[in-house]
Parts: C-alpha cells; structure tokens; sequence
C-alpha cells in the first residue's frame, strides 16, 4: 500500500508540476513583463505571507482538520502589534515576539476546542475566526496604526542577496516543514491521524499532542505573517487578513492534499501556490481584473478536488481489480 | 410523533418540551432576559421604532438561516451564502431599475437562487466535493462574479413599487410576515412530512438513511435548492429596505446566518435542530448588536460578542452530546 501510495503522491505532484510549467510559458507568451525577475521576485515577496500559513495549514489537513480562523489571528496579531508598540510602549522587537505569541496561543486554544471538547474542527474554527476578528475589531476601534521605524520594514520589504527577506524565511520554513512531514516520526504520525485517528490512538501514538502542536504552529505561523504583512504595507488594520484562509486552503488542496486527510506533502502545497499565484498575476497582467482571478481560483478549487478524487478511485481499482472500499467510503459526502 | 403509542412511563409535558426544544427555549429565555435587562438600562430600547428597525432590519438574516439551517441539519454547510445573497439583491437591483415591470424583478432572483444552489448541491451531492471547499469555491466566484460586474457601485432609482420590505400591514413591516410565516410552514414541513423528516435522517446518518430507502444525493440536492430559495427571499428583502442596494454585502453574512442557525439548536454534526430556533437566534443576535449601542458598548465588539456565543454553544452542544451517547 504504502508502495502504490508513494507512486500515487509523485503522479499528483509531476501532473502539477507539469501543469506549472504549461501555466508559466502560456503566461509568459500573454506578457513580455511576466518572465522578468523583478516580477517573479516580487511575486515571491507577496506569496510569502500566505504560504507561510499554508506550510502549517497542510499539516493541519493532513491531519483531517481545517483551520479557517487563519486569517483573523493574521488579523488579530496585526492590530496586538500595534497597540503593544504604540500604546503600551513596548519596544517594537519584544512586540513582534509578544505577537508571534498570540498567534500561537489563538491557535492552541483552537486546539484545546477541537481535543478537549470534540469539537470538528470545521465548527471550532469557524466560532474562533469571528471571536478573533472581532477582537481585534474591538481592540482597534478601527483605528490604524502608523509610523513604524524605518528598520522594521527590511522584514516585509527589504532584501538579502537580491531576494527578498520574506521569501528567506519562507524556503527555510518550507525546508524544515518538508523533513518533518516528509522524514520524521512526527510526520508519519500526522499522515496515520489523517488516515484513521482512531486506530491511531490505539497504536500507542498520542493523537491529542500532536493535534495541539500542529494547530498551535498554525496560530504561530499565521503570527509571523501578520507581522511580516504589517511590515509590508507599513501600516496596521483590524480587517488585514480577510479572506486569507480561502487563499491557504485553495493552495494546499490544489497541490493535492487530501481534504478528508491522510495524504499530502509540503512539495504539493509549493507547487499549489506557485501555480496560484501565477494564475492571479498572469491573468492581472493580461488585463483581467483582480475580481476576475478570484473566480479563477475557485473555479480550480470546486474542479481540483472531483478530479483528485476519481483519480484515487482509478488508481485503487486498477490495482485491486475492484474498487477499494476503504478508500471510496472515506469519500462521503459529508464534512 | 404524539399518536405513536409510547411504551411505559410517558414523561412530564415539560419534561417532552424541554427534551424537543430544550436549545429554543434557552434561547427564548436569553431574548427575554436582554430585553428586561436592557430595557431597564434605558427604556428606550423598547421602544417602538426601535424595536420596528431591530425586527424589519434584520429579518432577512433568519430567512436566510432557515435554509442554512436545513443544510446544517442534513449534514452539509454553506459558506457562499452572504455572496449569494449579494448576487441576487444585485440581479433584483439590476432589473427593476432597467425597466423591467416589479414582478420580473423578483422572481428572476428567486429562479437564480434555486438553479445555481441546485448546482451547488449536485457539486456535492453527485462529485462528491465536500460542502466546505465546493462553497468556499462557490463563494470566491460568486463574490469575484459581483465585483468584477458592477465594480462596487451602489443601485439607485428603483421604482417605489419595488419596495415589498418597507410595506407594511396593521403598522408591522412586511419582513416581519415573511419572517413568521416561512419560518412556521418550514417547521411544520420538517417536523411532520416525509420529506422534511427525511433530512434529519439523512443528516443523522446517511448510509442508514440510504439503507431505508432513502435517496441521500437526491435529498441533498433538494435542499440546496430550498437553501437557494430562501437565500433569494432573504436577498430580495434585503434589497429592498433601503433606498440603495451596495453591491457590497455585509461582510462576512454567511457567518452571521451560521451562527444564527448553530446558536438556534442546529448541532453542526447534522441530524438535529429546528428552524424555529434559528430564528430566535437571528432575533437574538440583532437584538445583542442593537443593545451593545444602547449599553453605551462600540459596537466594534460586536462580533467578539457574537464569537464567544459560538462557542459557548458548540461547547455546550458537545458537553451534551457526550453526556448523551457515554452509556
């Protein structure tokens, strides 16, 4: 199984990749400014924020779950920023790290929801994004904040070695997220939660741990977006971050992590969210409205996961010569 | 269920009422304690014309929650439906203003709504796409749809008659009616036909269902064009309470008609709740935003008020649950 699996995972991966690549040589021929560092480099700068979260988030899927309070902890952590710099005169570096931190207790609160009480994920962070957001509604009174010192926007704006910071930080957090998953213990735990939590729990594996960990990196990276995101737009708002968890979920079910969890790997996700991102620029740059590259993307979303689905029931009937009724049944209709 | 001969001991009448509609009363007696203690606050708020706004303003938030509220109970979730609703308030916009005579104005959205939540349904029904991302989906191209139309401008200069929400009958607005009555006939629907019954089944437990007979993916599909249905009677209120509409909904609606229907009784895991209780929850939450201004509170809070709600009442539904089903 795990052989068939594997190949499975690498088949998923190289028609992305393949798809990839027809994407960015049509786009290139739409526009003779698409193939140029400057814009691929400053694509990069924008998709570091998303695909920071999008690195956790495909852990988070993997496991079975979702997580869309996402974008207002973004939200959240970006207004704390704010009012612990400038109201409570915090100095701006401990304010970073103070925020970071937010994020990652918003997101072990969601996983103390999800563990301690059952919760579905799906329910849990849905109450989580309105209490969050609306936190930080309450705590900006929709006030912004400005006037950050001129070092702090190397983080969101800057470059080291001709590429910008954000995107450093991202490859090396996508390193470290790829050998987890893909090479520990850690990682094959998450893959068996995904598959069957229960059968899990009695294998000895400690599957509330796991969940908590996971879903508190996922507040943690989403805390060191917002701060990277404050630092790129300079400027602090209570609404920063809407609508970033469709962005996430999109990328990393695209790069074929299963919804229902059990598979999926961190290479996808990369290839996920290039492939997006490309699309939204290169439909920009040949003349289509932003409104226009969001229908785009959940056009990709809703046609994405039929066909990933009968791909896998394809699979298990070639090679049983039936189909396998553990892989269909995971297939049910409901969430 | 009452002609069913029960065996043994029956319960108190309380008891049964409390058992069947244990989450509507609690929140029944949560809109009652509000309106004591607020209206002690300041007197005001019981006031006709406020709570006139309150009532009219956001009836359209429980009509929309009872098609949310079948979706949730047969096990499925709509997270497209406030872009939904800004589509087709657009539509109805779009069409009174070109000239067209009222009536096609307002059942041109209603046709809409049924025939793309129809899709919708079948996405997840027949191709099995999870309700979640198939909606998520539906929910970008919806809102992309609408912007990228109209740009983000406001429709102005309906003709006069095109206002069924800012009518009124005995001095009660007529969202007021709508609010009642639909809620009425769909309790009763679900409560007592085939049909409505059959969703519960499908919601509890779908093989079981399908094993009975049933047919799941027709039930689901069935449904959503219900949900499509009220989402266009809720956009068509909506559309026409005030003299403009904004091509921008309230963000984040689809929220609001969720919680609505999780706070009314809905348990999230399908199979249980009424749209009765939906509807006092969407009460409830317009009173709530309404108190927090006369409780001299920002009404920035609002939705942390709101989410705090959520998840006291998912907590308190699985805290039951699990007393429940732990023998």
């Amino acid at each position: 199984m795990t052989a068939a699996f594997r190949s499975l995972l690498l088949r998923h991966e190289t028609i992305l990749g393949v798809l990839l690549v027809v994407a960015l040589v049509i786009l290139a021929f739409q526009s003779d400014r698409f193939f140029t560092a400057d814009n691929l480099l400053n694509q990069g700068r924008l998709m570091a924020e998303v695909g920071l979260v999008a690195l956790a988030m495909t852990f988070v899927i993997v496991t079975g779950g979702i997580d869309l309070s996402v974008g207002s902890i973004l939200g959240l952590v970006a207004i704390l920023l704010g009012v612990f710099w400038q109201n409570l005169g915090i100095p701006l570096p401990i304010a970073m790290g103070l925020g970071i931190l937010v994020g990652g207790v918003a997101g072990l609160v969601n996983g103390l929801i999800i563990t301690r009480f059952g919760v579905p994920p799906l329910i849990a962070t849905l109450a989580t994004l309105a209490l969050y957001r609306g936190l930080a509604e309450g705590i900006s009174q929709a006030r912004s904040v400005r006037g950050y010192p001129e070092w702090f926007f190397t983080l969101g704006q800057g470059e080291f070695a001709g590429v910008p910071v954000q995107l450093w930080i991202f490859a090396l957090l996508a390193l470290v997220a790829a050998i987890i998953l893909g090479l520990s213990t850690f990682g094959r735990a998450t893959y068996a939660i995904g598959s069957n939590a229960v059968a899990s729990r009695f294998s000895g594996l400690s599957v509330d741990r796991s969940l908590l960990l996971i879903y508190t990196a996922s507040g943690l990276v989403a805390g060191l977006a917002a701060v990277i995101f404050v630092s790129r737009v300079s400027t602090t708002r209570s609404d920063m971050g809407t609508g970033l968890e469709l962005d996430v979920i999109t990328a990393v079910v695209l790069g074929g992590t299963s919804i229902f969890g059990g598979r999926g790997t961190i290479i996808g996700t990369l290839l996920g969210l290039v492939l997006m991102q490309a699309l939204k620029n290169g439909l920009a740059l040949a003349g289509v409205k932003g409104d226009g590259t969001i229908v785009v993307i959940g056009a990709v979303l809703i046609g994405t996961v039929p066909s990933a689905i009968s791909f896998v029931r394809m699979q298990t009937v070639d090679q049983k010569g039936g189909p396998d009724l553990r892989a269909v049944s995971k297939v049910k209709i409901r969430m | 269920m009452s002609n069913i001969a029960l065996p043994r001991r029956r319960p108190h009448y309380l008891a049964r009422l409390f058992e069947a509609y244990g989450q509507e009363i609690v929140v029944l007696a949560a809109l009652v304690v509000l309106f004591i203690i607020v209206g002690l606050y300041n007197p005001r708020f019981l006031s006709d014309t406020n709570l006139t706004s309150i009532f009219s303003g956001n009836a359209y938030i429980a009509v929309a929650a009872i098609g949310m509220a079948m979706v949730i109970i047969s096990g499925h979730i709509d997270v497209s439906v406030g872009s939904l609703i800004g589509v087709l308030a657009t539509i109805a916009g779009t069409l009174a203003v070109s000239g067209y005579p009222v009536w096609i104005a307002w059942t041109v959205p209603v046709v809409a709504g049924i025939v793309i939540n129809t899709l919708l349904g079948a996405l997840i029904a027949y191709m099995r796409v999870p309700s979640i991302v198939a909606s998520l989906g539906m929910l970008s191209i919806l809102k992309g749809g609408l912007i990228s139309a109209t740009g983000g401008t406001w429709i102005t200069g309906m003709p006069p008659e095109f206002f069924i929400a800012q009518a009124r009958l005995f001095g009660i607005p007529a969202p007021v009616y709508f609010m009642i009555v639909l809620t009425i006939i769909t309790a009763v629907w679900m409560r007592y036909s085939a049909t409505g019954r059959s969703l519960y089944a499908v919601g509890g437990n779908p093989e079981a269902a399908r094993a009975s007979g049933l047919n799941p993916e027709r039930t689901c599909v069935f449904v959503f064009a219900l949900h499509g249905f009220f989402a266009a009677i809720a956009a068509l209120l909506f559309a026409t309470q005030l003299q403009v509409i904004q091509s921008t909904v309230p963000p984040n609606l689809e929220l609001t008609v969720i919680t609505a229907a999780v706070i009314g009784g809905v348990s999230i895991l399908g199979g249980t709740g009424t749209v009765i209780g939906s509807t006092l929850a969407a009460i409830l939450f317009a009173c709530i935003g309404s108190a927090l201004i006369f409780l001299n509170v920002s009404a920035y809070w609002l939705r942390a008020v709101l989410g705090l709600l959520i998840l006291a009442t998912v907590l308190a539904d699985m805290a039951r649950r699990r007393r429940s089903l732990i023998p």
